[in-house]
């Protein structure tokens, strides 16, 4: 090939002491990745609510403007945002090197989830005690497995927290703490971003 | 919640009773012997040979990308063989029960096959050919080049790859077993609704097929992220993405589309499994439920990962075709080109799919015209190779009869593709075997591109060549075989043969369908060849050795590595000067220069997790399949709790000392092979704070 140089005296054959990569910036690609095809999931999920939401699809049964709520949505926006503040809040901490003040953010963002998560559940559980299930029809099947997909993410989030709660006190900011928190802020803003998606795509516009 | 289905439940077996085993089955008794005579064989020879330890250590532990791209290999060709047997099957059984006085036996009214067990035969083939045999070949292919190509010492993620092939294997075990306990979907690989909801499929076939699928999409998806990172992250110095070999390109490519087309078929068919076990009403043929969703969900990811497999296999041929020609590949930048055009396309054509379910015309024009267009990188691509073989100083070896099969496969599958995109044609020969001759050309050529690979990277790997004479029978068979049994298929789909019959009604058909089984004796035959080739290469192997460069003629990284690849690939990394960095050092008479000394070199610790989380999974497959849910929340608690405590381990490796290494080279010198790690203390992490 005519842009192939002859080697010369400055050619290099060996890279003796080459570091390679950091394992922070490699799990960073990774995790986006990974939410990469964690954004198709939910895109399929929105795309199948989408096909169903319509008076068809209901089958004689409730349509989105007769169960979505969008007061109680707003408080669940409230509490999910509050939730990712609070965890923000302890990746400042961290950085700060204050184990305490992590702790403290970590714990908040979990009761805030809780608060949000029961908001969901208590929601599906009247829709499903008024003969509103899941199993009623297509378009409450979409938006049953909708929230509850979300909820399912909102979960791992928790169980996530409560490993982190464990590893910051037993080894301290060490480079795989450090990149779990910061991965896990990645994790808990997307899932915020999800549920600003769903309230806007679900309640606001279904209401 | 749970749904109400037909027949016994119990809560400690779930609706697993003796009944499932089919042990009246002649035909899978025989197979139950086969399988359990090779399974002891296997086990007898591990055994006796004392194996045991050795295979712990450096196979099923191994977070080695080379050993797990051996370990893919070997799952793909193991479940290759099984879906080649499924395929005779279909043919014998089209072949006998021909006409309306054809003969029948054990329990079939014609040929040997049951309809229903026909069904759950061409189910299990489409579905084990694609995503466990051809899926799990070329990811093998991509951990164990691709690294090396660029210079690399590992995968960006060593424990999660082994992670991805235990995912994988179990996966196709659960596929195995479905074999022996219960039965396996009738509704065709592609799940036709509302077919694969409860009340039509009431037995756990679906729940096999759905879960195999499911559980492998998530090894999938995983490895996906990996070989990305690794691409994006781990080249070696010098390696600027224009020096980066095409397998490398197209491995980049085909996994960009794999993360982003397999979680739509997880959603597709998690959302089936609510149908089934919710009982929910996404793709049910009443309350509200929407047909169509399903199959676009399922296209969604079905066409992608058409492109999935077959971005691989043209990287293959890119590595493949050059080094026997003696000549850079031709074009290189619009090689690349073309493959991203070809992923990128590939999101935006799978309604061709189905071009008869009546979208109307402008968007079976608007999906017409977009799958032609892929005809056009396609065809840069096979010009590309037609002027690098243009005045070349060509070897036929075997790898390159291989490749170019394939690109006359390239050239009968692409030219039907393009007639099969005309939606007034489709019309005509839709859910006809024209269609079915049209991609088995297509995927045939993912095997002969595999084939071309494993003759080629064969002997890096292992450090001895394949036998050229049998690798040659076995070839000309072969694709004898595939003319043979395809040309006869175009024909009789031109006659109007539809897919998927257990019976075949019409006896003008008769002459083709014997053709076809003629063929089908054949690629019996050159599975035999293939086997003595392998048998006759290991029995030879001492007189067989080769060095780092066995070709003498290839151009990129890998080479560089001694034979067998040790288990820290380079003793020193590379700096890369130029593309084909190889093929210029050997211009410039620099090919065999060895670095000046040797630092340590932070290797992986070994880990049986990831074996231990595939084996949950599997568990966990069969215990949703068979609605036994206590063992379903033991396996998936267990799964979370091995996570966590992952996470918990310190171990980050080991370092391998510069003197170690330099008489570990100084072994491979003189021939000695060096695949195997030696046993040592492992670093631990010191806390901070």
């Amino acid at each position: 090939m005519a842009h192939q140089a002859a080697p010369g005296a400055g050619t290099r054959l060996f890279h003796p002491g080459f570091e390679g990569h950091s394992q922070i910036s490699a799990r960073t690609l990774g995790f986006w990745l990974y939410m990469l095809s964690d954004a198709l999931l939910f895109t399929a999920l929105f795309a199948a609510y989408a096909v169903l939401d319509t008076p068809m699809n209901a089958a004689g049964g409730p349509i989105a403007s007769q169960i979505v709520n969008p007061i109680e949505g707003f408080w669940q926006t409230i509490a999910i945002l509050a939730s990712v503040t609070c965890y923000s809040l302890a990746t400042v901490a961290m950085k700060n090197g204050n184990r305490a003040g992590t702790a403290l953010g970590i714990i908040a963002a979990m009761v805030l989830a809780v608060v949000f998560l029961a908001f969901g559940f208590n929601d599906l559980a009247t829709l499903t005690a008024h003969g509103n299930g899941l199993g009623r029809s297509g378009y409450l099947s979409a938006y049953f497995v909708l929230i509850l997909t979300h909820a399912v993410h909102m979960l791992i989030g928790i169980l996530w927290m409560l490993v982190m709660l464990v590893q910051i006190p037993r080894y301290g900011f060490n480079e795989m703490v450090v990149a779990r928190m910061l991965n896990l802020r990645m994790f808990w803003q997307f899932q915020a971003t999800v549920w600003v998606c769903v309230y806007i795509y679900v309640y606001m516009i279904g209401a | 919640m749970q749904v109400e289905v037909p027949g016994p439940w119990s809560p400690l077996l779930g609706r697993l009773t003796l009944d499932a085993i089919p042990y009246t089955n002649p035909i899978l008794q025989g197979t139950f012997a086969g399988a359990a005579l090779a399974g002891l064989i296997v086990i007898g020879c591990v055994l006796y040979f004392k194996k045991v330890g050795y295979l712990w250590r450096e196979w099923l532990t191994s977070v080695d990308h080379k050993k797990i791209g051996v370990m893919y290999i070997i799952v793909g060709l193991v479940m290759l063989f099984r879906g080649f047997a499924d395929g005779l099957m279909i043919r014998t059984q089209q072949v006998i029960a021909n006409g309306p006085n054809a003969p029948g036996v054990l329990g079939a009214q014609h040929g040997f096959l049951p309809p229903f067990h026909f069904d759950q035969v061409y189910s299990a083939h489409g579905t084990i050919m694609i995503l466990f045999a051809a899926t799990p070949i070329l990811t093998g292919f991509q951990n164990i080049v691709v690294p090396l190509q660029i210079g690399a010492r590992d995968m960006a993620f060593p424990y999660m790859n082994a992670l991805s092939l235990w995912l994988t294997t179990a996966a196709a075990a659960l596929v195995m077993i479905s074999l022996f306990v219960g039965d396996f979907s009738a509704a065709g690989w592609v799940g036709l609704i509302p077919l694969t909801e409860l009340p039509f499929s009431p037995s756990t076939g679906v729940d096999y097929w759905m879960w195999a699928i499911q559980i492998s999409s998530v090894g999938t998806t995983l490895n996906a992220i990996n070989m990305i990172v690794t691409i994006v992250e781990m080249r070696a110095p010098g390696m600027t993405w224009f020096r980066m070999p095409v397998f490398s390109w197209t491995t980049l490519s085909t996994n960009i589309i794999g993360l982003t087309a397999f979680p739509v078929l997880g959603v597709a068919l998690a959302l089936l499994g609510a149908d089934r076990y919710l009982g929910t009403h996404f793709f049910t043929a009443g309350y509200g439920g929407n047909l169509m969703l399903y199959t676009n969900l399922f296209w969604i990811w079905g066409h992608p990962e058409v492109y999935f497999l077959i971005l691989p296999t043209f990287g293959i041929l890119s590595e493949v075709i050059p080094t026997f020609s003696e000549k850079p590949l031709f074009g290189y930048v619009t090689m690349v080109a073309a493959t991203f055009a070809i992923a990128g396309i590939s999101w935006v054509v799978w309604l061709h799919h189905f071009f008869t379910m009546g979208s109307g015309p402008d968007i079976n024009g608007f999906f017409s015209v977009a799958t032609m267009l892929v005809g056009i990188p396609t065809g840069v691509k096979l010009f590309n190779w037609m002027f690098t073989l243009y005045r070349a100083r060509i070897t036929y070896s075997v790898a390159m009869l291989w490749a170019m099969f394939g690109l006359f496969l390239l050239l009968a599958g692409g030219l039907t593709g393009m007639m099969l995109a005309l939606p007034a044609v489709n019309y005509t020969v839709h859910d006809s075997v024209f269609v079915i001759a049209h991609f088995h050309c297509m995927v045939l050529l993912v095997v002969a591109s595999a084939f071309a690979g494993v003759t080629y990277w064969f002997p890096k790997l292992f450090g001895f060549k394949l036998n050229e004479g049998w690798g040659k029978a076995f070839f000309w068979t072969f694709s004898i075989a595939t003319i043979i049994v395809f040309a006869a298929m175009f024909a009789l789909g031109f006659q109007g043969e539809t897919r998927r019959l257990d019976w075949t009604f019409n006896t003008a058909w008769k002459p083709m369908l014997m053709v076809e089984e003629i063929g089908m004796i054949l690629y019996v035959v050159s599975l035999a060849c293939f086997a003595i080739m392998l048998v006759v290469s290991i029995r030879n192997r001492a007189k067989n050795r080769v060095g780092a460069d066995p070709w003498g003629t290839s151009r990129t990284l890998e080479w560089l590595t001694p034979s067998p690849v040790p288990f820290y690939n380079f003793a020193v990394t590379p700096q890369v000067n130029t593309r084909d960095e190889l093929s210029w050092r050997r211009k410039h008479g620099l090919e065999s220069a060895k670095p000046a000394g040797f630092e340590a070199i932070h290797m992986p610790s070994n880990t049986g997790m990831p074996v231990i989380i595939g084996a949950l999974a599997g568990i966990w497959g069969f215990a949703m399949i068979w609605r036994i849910w206590w063992l379903a929340g033991i396996s998936l608690l267990g799964i979370v709790v091995c996570v966590i405590i992952r996470s918990f381990n310190k171990n980050e490796g080991y370092h391998l000392q510069p003197q170690e290494i330099e008489a570990m080279e100084k072994n491979l010198a003189t021939g000695a092979i060096v695949a195997e790690q030696p046993v040592r203390t492992h670093l631990h992490h010191v806390e901070a704070h």
